[in-house]
Formats: C-alpha cells, sequence, structure tokens
C-alpha cells in the first residue's frame, strides 16, 4: 500500500513541480496509511534523497540508465505500471508538466485506468474511488469529480499546490533499484536530443517574469521591457495577441495555451487581462500592472498598478533601477 | 498522405466564465463555439503537410448534431472530407472518447486508403484531459508524442517519418519515429490561415459522414463545476506615469525582489 510520485529532475536536483507533486502524494497518503514513495529516473548515486524526505516520501525508486536511458514517455509509463504491481500502489502522482501528463496518459492506456488530469485536491473516499477537484479551462474552472480505479492515476496542477516541507523528514532515504520489463514497442518514441537552454531561467520557472501584450505596440517595442527583466534577474512573457501578430516566438507565450508561470513578481505591461491570460498567470505570487487604462480587467487580479505609457514608465522603472545598483 | 484530425467543439469564453445553474456546464446562451485552439493549428499543419506532400485531410469531432459547425470550420481551412460521431451531448470522457475514435479509424481503413496520421490538438480548452490521442494511439499500437510544436514529415522509399520537436526546459527535445502514428500538437506550430471564400462556399455544400458511437462510463465522474474565487482585490494604485515608479521601486523592495 503505496502513493507513488513520479519525480522529475533537472540541473539543479527534483524540479520544483515535483515537490509539489510530492506535497500533494503526502497529503493524499496523509488522509490513509499508506507510504509516498519517489519514483525516479536516473543513477542511484545520484537520487536527492533528503530533498526527497523533506517534501515527504519516505522511499525511493530509482530506474537506472542501464534498463532505460533518457526519455521515453512509454517506457516511464510501463515502469511506473510494473512498480505500481510491485508495491501494490493505492495512487501514482505527477506533476502536470507536459512529461507528467503524457506519462500519465500513458499509463493509464496502458493499464485501461482513468486519470485525471491537473487534480489540485483530492482524497480517498469508498473502496478505490478519490474525491477530487481538477482545473477545467486551465484553472479558470474547477471541477469537483469522483475518480474509480486503483491504483488513482491523478496528475497535479502544480501552479496551485505550493510545495511544503514535512515536519518530520524520514531519516536517510532508502532507495531501490527497479528493472523494468520493457518491450521494443515500448521504446520505439524516445527523446533523441533533450537540450536545455544553460542561459537564464525559463519561464515557466522564473522567479521574475516581466509581461508584455498588446500595448507594447510591434516588435520593437520589446528592449525595454527585455533590459528590466534582465536587471531584476528575470525572463519577459508576452500575451496570446503578441505571439498570433507574430511580435514574439509563440515560446514566449503565457497564457491558458502557452506556459503557466509561477514567479513571485508578475509584471504585466500593456496587458488588458483576458481570462485565457489569467488563467497562465493565477500562479504568479505578486502581480503588478502597468496600464493606460485603469479600467483594464488585469487590474482586477493585481496587487498594485501604475496608470500610464509603459513606453514612459519601464524605461523611468530602468533607470531607478540602474541608479540604486550603481556604486555611490 | 492520409491524415485525420480530431478537433472539438468548445464554448467560445469572452471576458468571464458563467455556469448553467445546476453547475454542469458552461452558459453558452450568450456566446458562441469554436475549434479548440490547439486544434485549429492541428487542422493547418495537417493542410499544410498534404499541400507539400499530397493526400487527404479529414476532420472527426465527436459530439452533438451542432458539432458539424466545427467540421465545416476545419472544411473551410482545407480539410476536405468530415465525419461527425454523434452524441446526445452528453459529456464524454477521454477512455469512451478515445474508443469511438479508434472505431473510425479502423472503419476508414476498411473502406479505402488508411489513415499515416492522426492529429489531435495537446488538450481541450474545456476539458484538459490531456490524454485521448495517448489512449488511441496505444489501441493502435501506434506511437505518440504531445506538445509538439514543429513538426517535419518525410517521405523515403514509401516510408514516412515523423521528426517532432517541443520545448523543454527552457531548450527542447525531438522524437522521431516512422508512420502512421498520433501527434498530439499546441498552438504555436502555426499560424492558422483565414479560410477562402471557395473554401468557405465548399465546406457550406459538403456531406457530412456521421456515425453513432454507444456512450460509457468511463471512472471519471464529473460532479459539479464551479468558478473559483478570486484570491485578489483591485489593485492599489501607486501613481500615474514615471511619478508613479519611486513607489514601485518600493514595493519590490519590500517583496525582497530588487538585489
Amino acid at each position: 500500500m503505496t502513493v507513488l510520485c513520479l519525480v522529475e529532475q533537472d540541473a539543479d536536483g527534483p524540479a520544483d513541480a515535483s515537490l509539489r507533486a510530492l506535497t500533494f502524494a503526502t497529503g493524499l497518503a496523509g488522509a490513509g496509511p499508506a507510504p509516498v514513495a519517489a519514483v525516479l529516473f536516473g543513477p542511484a548515486d545520484q537520487v536527492p534523497g533528503d530533498a526527497l524526505a523533506a517534501y515527504g516520501a519516505s522511499s525511493a525508486h530509482v530506474i537506472e540508465p542501464g534498463h532505460l536511458d533518457g526519455y521515453a514517455p512509454r517506457a516511464w509509463a510501463r515502469a511506473l505500471a510494473g512498480l505500481a504491481a510491485h508495491t501494490e500502489a493505492v495512487a501514482v502522482i505527477a506533476a502536470a508538466t507536459e512529461r507528467g501528463n503524457e506519462v500519465m496518459a500513458y499509463l493509464g492506456a496502458l493499464t485501461g485506468l482513468p486519470m485525471a488530469a491537473n487534480c489540485i485536491q483530492a482524497e480517498p473516499g469508498d473502496e478505490g474511488t478519490y474525491q477530487l477537484v481538477r482545473h477545467r479551462w486551465a484553472g479558470l474552472l474547477l471541477e469537483e469529480a469522483s475518480l474509480t480505479g486503483s491504483p488513482g492515476l491523478m496528475t497535479v496542477a502544480t501552479e496551485a499546490v505550493p510545495a511544503a516541507a514535512v515536519a518530520e523528514p524520514a531519516g536517510a532515504l532508502p532507495v531501490h533499484p527497479y528493472a523494468p520489463s520493457l518491450s521494443d514497442d515500448d521504446l520505439r518514441v524516445r527523446a533523441t536530443q533533450s537540450a536545455g537552454h544553460s542561459s537564464g531561467a525559463s519561464l515557466a520557472t522564473a522567479r521574475v517574469v516581466v509581461g508584455g501584450g498588446r500595448g507594447v505596440g510591434g516588435p520593437d517595442g520589446f528592449a525595454p521591457l527585455e533590459e528590466l527583466a534582465s536587471l531584476l534577474g528575470g525572463v519577459v512573457g508576452v500575451s496570446r495577441v503578441v505571439t498570433s501578430e507574430g511580435w514574439r516566438p509563440h515560446r514566449q507565450q503565457v497564457g491558458q495555451t502557452g506556459t503557466k508561470i509561477t514567479p513571485e513578481l508578475y509584471l504585466a505591461c500593456g496587458i488588458s487581462g483576458a481570462i485565457q491570460h489569467m488563467a497562465g498567470c493565477a500562479g504568479a505570487k505578486h502581480i503588478v500592472v502597468v496600464n493606460t487604462d485603469p479600467g483594464a480587467p488585469i487590474l482586477a487580479h493585481a496587487d498594485y498598478a501604475v496608470i500610464g505609457d509603459l513606453g514612459e514608465v519601464i524605461p523611468a522603472l530602468v533607470t531607478a533601477l540602474r541608479a540604486r545598483s550603481a556604486p555611490a | 498522405m492520409e491524415i485525420g484530425v480530431c478537433v472539438k467543439r468548445v464554448p467560445m469564453v469572452g471576458g468571464k466564465i458563467v455556469l448553467t445553474p445546476d453547475e454542469q456546464e458552461v452558459d453558452t446562451r450568450l456566446s458562441g463555439f469554436t475549434i479548440s485552439p490547439h486544434e485549429e493549428c492541428a487542422v493547418e499543419e495537417a493542410v499544410q503537410i498534404t499541400e507539400r506532400l499530397g493526400g487527404t485531410v479529414s476532420v472527426l469531432t465527436l459530439g452533438p448534431p451542432e458539432a458539424a459547425d466545427q467540421l465545416r470550420e476545419a472544411l473551410a481551412l482545407g480539410a476536405k472530407r468530415a465525419v461527425l460521431l454523434e452524441t446526445d451531448g452528453r459529456e464524454w470522457g477521454p477512455i469512451a472518447t478515445a474508443e469511438a475514435i479508434v472505431a473510425e479509424v479502423h472503419r476508414h481503413a476498411a473502406s479505402g486508403p488508411a489513415y499515416d496520421l492522426l492529429l489531435c490538438g495537446n488538450e481541450a480548452a474545456d476539458t484538459g484531459d490531456y490524454q485521448v490521442g495517448i489512449r488511441v494511439a496505444c489501441a493502435l499500437g501506434w506511437p505518440c508524442v504531445t506538445g509538439i510544436k514543429n513538426l517535419e514529415i518525410t517521405e523515403a522509399g514509401g516510408q514516412a517519418t515523423a521528426r517532432a520537436r517541443r520545448e523543454h526546459g527552457g531548450g527542447e527535445e525531438a522524437f522521431e519515429f516512422g508512420l502512421p502514428a498520433v501527434i498530439c500538437v499546441k498552438e504555436g506550430i502555426n499560424l492558422p490561415r483565414y479560410p477562402s471564400l471557395p473554401g468557405r462556399l465548399r465546406a457550406k455544400r459538403a456531406v457530412i459522414e456521421r456515425d453513432e458511437p454507444g456512450w460509457r462510463d468511463d471512472g471519471l465522474r464529473k460532479r459539479s463545476l464551479r468558478v473559483p474565487a478570486t484570491q485578489r482585490k483591485q489593485a492599489t494604485v501607486l501613481g500615474a506615469g514615471a511619478d508613479a515608479v519611486p513607489a514601485l521601486v518600493g514595493v519590490l523592495e519590500e517583496w525582497g525582489l530588487l538585489p
């Protein structure tokens, strides 16, 4: 009787989204007697045991490169299916990242079980069921639902579930190597190349995002926003109109059909705040708006606003920050 | 190249989502319906592939009789054939939806050239289940990847190959496999064209093929919907124009965001 939680890793250790998923799994296990076991793909001697224990894991299962090298969604799902049977798992949890949703959908398909994506709450109900709350419309609506199937397969809308360290972490985390039994079909889809940009933060994980919308006026208007973002150690994000006009590449889009962000600060410049955009930035801790229109819908979601032309306000802010950091 | 594109009729939501009094559906009395945004890009991608390599684009949807409108939208963009898997308006879960699509794929293969490629949107705008494409692929024994924002299909010696790329960790990752396959794409893979006038006229006249698959329970059952309580109140206005910058710097400092 275990709750399994897939943990993705990046260069700095376990991904923030996966720590949030571990928090969700720990909450689910806390409602019953089941311990949480992290599942990782990578070398056993590099399992970040302390970090996993801090967020509620009491053991880890690791699938080493000798058995499965790199990312292959169906093979990852096959390994989870094997582990779920081996540990008599009552639930399998992953962050609702691109890989998390993909692997869990494969797990649902391989096992014939239902899978609930983007959950924010769940508790065990009667035998083999979970009562849960999940995002619809990228979080603009919440759905109360029941999930029947064992193990319960769920991904976690991590922008809505903050990571919380447990009061009493387990001591040294036992690490169990696992050798999945894989067929050729499980390995037909695998990443032939996975390259993160070495420079700077990604939009999804940036601590500060400076947003630009229609009010930026055109493709040439983004330089001050880029400069501000770099002064604040952040990145530029944009609204949908900016990418559909071709002013900026789609990978910079914040919103339902772009990236969901979870920064400390979202500084939204010249963005009116269509609900599809708000779905992407609802996970921001603080929102500050720069807009010429004091009636823009985005003000209803923000902490502070500056009413004015971003072409005037942003250069002035850049100047003020530069003056501040210049040696006296 | 025979390509099937799966689309879904979803409410067109504007500034606010309003629910029906029974909290079961989005109130659509004052809004229209549209194709999910990722799927509009899937239709465009399919049309571009057949413009390059030849072949036919079929568009499939599972939904109420009115979902024929969304099939005609796709026909106006360049799809040549449309199939409506007609429901009685009840919501279908992803397992049942995938089964109905698989049945249509088999039917199509029995009556003519089989699909080489199925394109889906990465997730439906409304239910956001993130799984129909993968369930279809597993049932057919085909490979599948999701989140794709760049797709190259090449043909050599009678075998077609897909090279599909997506964003990953601030960079990207790539996948390569032979067809047939299911590929779930995201907005940003292309900029969909506007329908042409001849396209619209052809769409209006087109015959839509129909089938009526049987509904079944899926294991994930909706009880009710609600609009989440907003966490933030109206913004405090710090001031106007550049004069507000010192106050703004003060706020950023208070939040510990300045070096």
